[in-house]
Order: structure tokens, then sequence, then C-alpha cells
């Protein structure tokens, strides 16, 4: 099993120390996942309403940061009720299976550096599998089933139809996810989230274009976020529980504390997966050191890569706040034809120019005519692809 | 504690493997699967394999269980269906066929070759400074099974281009109604 390995905390084997030391990982993953949503909820509304000139929650707490605790504890003790249709097993067990690979997938995300606690040398982080960022995949993939089991066992047309449209898009998007994530792979040259961290690492200002991946891997950046943003259901791509076409979507029979999960796993899905944009493409912990504490003080060490991440993280998830805040729903045939016909066809020779291009560095040929090379090739072949698309009005011919 | 793991894991899947079969309903059939996939992805972890366990889990438990599932909701048949047979050698057949596998399996795990000790190039399971299992993999792949990997993806392909010409198929206007097909 070293699934867990290559962390240094392994190297001396497993006292209790080292026990104790992951168990206080876990707890610690486990409360930021919580207190980010919690936080990120009332950062939105407090940020839409701005936006909208209102003033937004401000009752509960100073600025009504508590805002999100109360509705929380509200929905704990509001009725939860089960309509008689439902199929009961699967209706309660749908919000856990959105829930738990919400959580659990936040495990290979890197929030900081590699410190010493109690004589041991570990990653601030709780797991740096071998398989990295597949564990997203698996995790987003088992996640989806959270949403689709919701609206089939509500035994209700309206949920029903959300999770046929979740599973659809959840499906397609996550094609282009995969696709992005890859032109990141291919230049960091492991899966390992703390390698593809440590291939970004800051050495100097210009780091931010010279190490980074977000700048040789821009297309796959920009293809990753509108991806992501449609694998958590985030606005624009809000189709699963588009309200004015059905009624609430795959949550709509659900009440009280279980409906409330299920916003907690959306949320978790959404600083989960900025949080993997900023490890992929933002460099996750690295950033300038403070010149003037000591290199190996706690300050450097602990607190500025942690507040790298933050920062950085903070920017994304403001990002998707403005978002939510600007664009209008797509229609469900835009959100099919856009992932399939163009969002997929991008990724795909994304992939195929990062290839040549790291080949072509590999091998050291010259830069100047590998990249405008690889990029005309690409261009070449999204053109074809672009011709076979059929054109609105146009009918395909059939096979007969 | 690995045999704790590998004893848990081994009892989920095959509870998972017969609620597949012993369901009523189709969606309580795949969720079985997706119990039993994610079982066997646990032992291939406990065997190290781990790229192995999380195309398992990509694969097999989210992206082919899902469509399952999409195709169940999709086509309204997921109402309990009755355990009654069409073809009254089926059951016989199929345990027979069954036992054949059990033999097969059992004949196999005691060869080398078939538990995957060593591939021809050397690359061994543990050890010999060959990165971390998702590298051997890797370099397994891409050296000596690159022609059968090769041959699955043009063989994935031709099932791409078959499934779109039954779908443009059923699509015609003309010609009878293939309500009578699907319903």
């Amino acid at each position: 099993m070293n699934l867990l390995a290559a962390d240094p905390l392994y190297a001396k084997g497993i006292d209790l120390t080292v026990v104790l030391i992951l168990i206080g990982k876990t707890l610690a993953v486990f409360a930021i996942v919580l207190l980010s949503v919690l936080f990120y909820i009332w950062f939105m509304r407090k940020v839409i309403a701005d936006m909208q000139n209102r003033i937004g929650p401000q009752r509960a707490g100073p600025f009504g940061i508590l805002q999100t605790l109360a509705d929380g504890i509200k929905a704990f003790f509001k009725e939860s009720s089960r309509p008689s249709a439902a199929d009961k097993r699967v209706y309660m067990l749908a919000p856990y299976l959105a829930l738990i690979p919400a959580v659990m997938a936040f495990a290979i995300v890197p929030i900081g550096g590699e410190v010493s606690i109690a004589g041991h040398r570990t990653y601030l982080q709780l797991a740096d599998p071998d398989i990295g960022i597949l564990w997203l995949l698996m995790m987003s993939g088992i996640g989806l089933y959270g949403v689709m089991l919701a609206g089939w066992s509500s035994g209700s047309k309206y949920p029903l139809l959300g999770s046929v449209r979740a599973s659809a898009q959840l499906l397609s998007y996550e094609a282009a996810l995969g696709l992005a994530v890859v032109g990141v792979l291919v230049h960091a040259g492991t899966l390992s989230t703390r390698g593809i961290v440590d291939g970004q690492s800051w050495t100097s200002w210009h780091s931010f274009v010279s190490n980074w991946f977000w700048l040789p891997a821009i297309g796959a950046f920009v293809i990753f976020l509108i991806a992501a943003l449609a694998e958590t259901n985030h606005p624009p791509f809000d189709l699963v529980e588009a309200e004015q076409e059905l009624v609430g979507g795959f949550h709509t029979e659900y009440s009280g504390i279980r409906f409330a999960i299920f916003f907690l796993a959306e949320f978790m899905n959404l600083v989960t997966m900025s949080a993997i944009a900023v490890t992929l493409f933002l460099g996750g912990p690295s950033g300038p050191a403070l010149g003037f504490v000591a290199a190996d003080s706690w300050i450097n060490v602990w607190v500025m890569p942690v507040f790298w991440f933050t920062f950085k993280l903070l920017v994304l998830l403001y990002a998707t706040v403005w978002v939510r805040a600007t664009l209008p729903r797509l229609r469900y045939d835009q959100l099919m034809s856009f992932g399939w016909k163009y969002l997929i066809e991008l990724a795909f020779v994304w992939a195929m120019i990062t290839g040549v291009v790291v080949v072509g560095a590999d091998q050291g040929w010259n830069r100047w005519v590998t990249v405008p090379a690889a990029i005309v090739g690409g261009a070449m072949i999204l053109g074809v692809l672009w011709l076979c698309i059929p054109r609105r009005g146009e009918t395909v011919e059939e096979f007969r | 504690m690995i045999a704790f793991v590998f004893f848990l894991a081994a009892a989920a899947a095959l509870v998972g493997a017969l609620g597949v079969v012993l369901a009523r309903n189709p969606v309580h059939s795949a969720l079985f699967l997706v119990q039993t996939l994610v079982s066997v992805a646990v032992l291939f972890l406990l065997r190290d394999a781990e790229l192995l366990a999380a195309v398992q889990v990509i694969v097999y438990a989210s992206a082919i269980v899902v469509l399952f599932v999409f195709v169940i909701m999709l086509l309204g048949v997921d109402r309990a269906e009755s355990m009654e047979d069409r073809i009254p050698y089926q059951r016989p057949a199929a345990f027979a066929l069954g036992i054949v596998l059990l033999l097969e399996i059992l004949v196999l795990a005691g060869h080398e070759w078939a538990t995957g000790q060593h591939t021809a190039r050397g690359v061994p399971l543990h050890g010999g400074g060959f990165g971390g299992n998702v590298e051997r993999v890797a370099r397994v792949l891409f050296t000596d099974f690159l022609w059968a990997f090769e041959t699955t993806a043009v063989l994935l392909v031709i099932a791409v281009v078959g499934a779109v010409v039954l779908a443009r198929r059923s699509g015609r206007r003309d010609g009878a109604p293939d309500d009578e097909v699907t319903a």
C-alpha cells in the first residue's frame, strides 16, 4: 500500500506520532473544507449583493459573517420529509454519495510546503498518492451518483429530468476536464500533485511566467476553468437546477438537512476545483518568501506558502462569484453543442500541441520552429473538424 | 491490517456481485455493480496496482455504470423485472460456464506469466528503479504491449463509428416508426 508513501512522513516507519499527525491532518483538511464553504457562501452573497447594489446578509454576526452558520443550524431543525413514491434506501443514500467524495477530493491538494512536526518531516497536504490528480477524477466520477440517484429516487418528474440533465452534462464535461489536465501533466511529467507543484517552484519574480504552468498550458487553463464550472454545476452551467424549468432540479423533493447537504457538497466541489486549478496552473503554495526573515523561520516555512495558496484560491473564488453574478444560464442544447463540438475538440488539439512542443523541447529542436509548427498543425486539424460540424438548418446526410 | 482490508473488500465485492444478480430493480443492480467495482479497485490498491485502481473507478465505476443508469432512466425501465426466464436452458448454461471460468482462473492463478510478476522487458512489480506504478505500466504499455494497445484503440474507434451508424439509422424520418423496437 503505497498510496501515501511519497510523503516523507512514512520514511522512518509508522509509529504512534505518525498516526497522530495523520489524524490531525485529516481533521484539519475536513475543517478547512467545511469552514471554506461556510465563508465562501457568505463571501458570495456579499459580493453579489455589492454587484447588485444591495447590502446582503448583515444580521448574524459582524457583517453577517455567521449567516451561513445560522442557515445550517436552521436546516438541522427543519422537518425532513420524504415523498411516498421515493425509493427509500437510495433516497437516503444520495446526499451522502454527493458529500463524501466532495470532502475526499480535497485530500490531494497541497496547501503548504514541507514542514516538520514533532521531529517528522511532512507535506502540508493529506495525501500525495502516486496517481495524484486521477484521485480528483475518481472522486468527481463517484460524486456524480449523488446527483443522479437523488433525482431518480425522488419518484418525481422534475428531479428525474434534472438528474438526466446532470448525468449527461457531467459526463460530457468530464472528458474536456480530463483532457485539459493532460495539458499540464505532459509539462509536469508526473501525476502527483506534489510533483506538479514542485515543478512550479518560485525562484525569482519571473517564475510567475517562466515556471508556473498557466502560460505554457494557457489553452488547457481556459478549458479547465470552463469545464470545472460545468463539473460543479456552477452558473452559467447550472442547468441541473434550472428553477424556471425544473422547479429546483434534482433536489426538489429534498428538505431539511439533506437539502443543505447537497448545497454543502456543491460548494465543496467548487472550492476543491478552484484549489486544483491553483495547484495545476498557478503554482499551488509557491510564491515569494519574506526576504527580511530567515528562510528557515516558521513564517517562511509555515505561513507564507499557506498564505500564497489561500490568496490564489481567493482570487479564483472571487472570479467564480463574478461569473455567477454576470452570466445568464445557457440553454440545454447550447450546453451540449458547446461541450461536444468545441470544448472537447479544442482540448484534444491542445493536448496534441502540448505533446509536440514538449517532445520538441526534450529532443532539443528549435523552439521557434516547433511551437509555430504545432500551432499551425493544431489550427489545421481544428479547421477540418470545424468544416465537419453541420451548420444551422443543414440536414445531415443519413446512412442507409 | 492488509489482510483485514483484503477480507473486507473481498466480502464487499462478493455481496455486490450477488446484489447485481438478485436485485429486482435495475438501478439497484447498477449500484451493486458500482460497489463490486470499487471493492475490486481496493483489491488492486492492495496489490500496489494504483493506476489500475484509479482507471477502474474512473472508467468503470463512474463513466460506464453512469451510462447504464442514464439509459435505464432514459428508457424508463426502472421498475421491477419479472424473474422468469424466456430462454429455458439459460440458467444451467450460465452455471456451467461459470464453473468453467472459475476453473480457468484457478489454473491461471498458479502461473507466473498470468499474474504478471515480470514482463518480457523485465519490468518487475517492485523495485528496480522503474519509478511508481504509473511509470511501470506506461513503460510496459508503450514497449511490450504497444501492438495490443494500438489495436485496442482502433477497435474502440470502430465501436464508436458503429454506434454512430446505428444511431443514424434509427433516426430516419420516412419508413416505419421505431417506437415498437424501443418500447
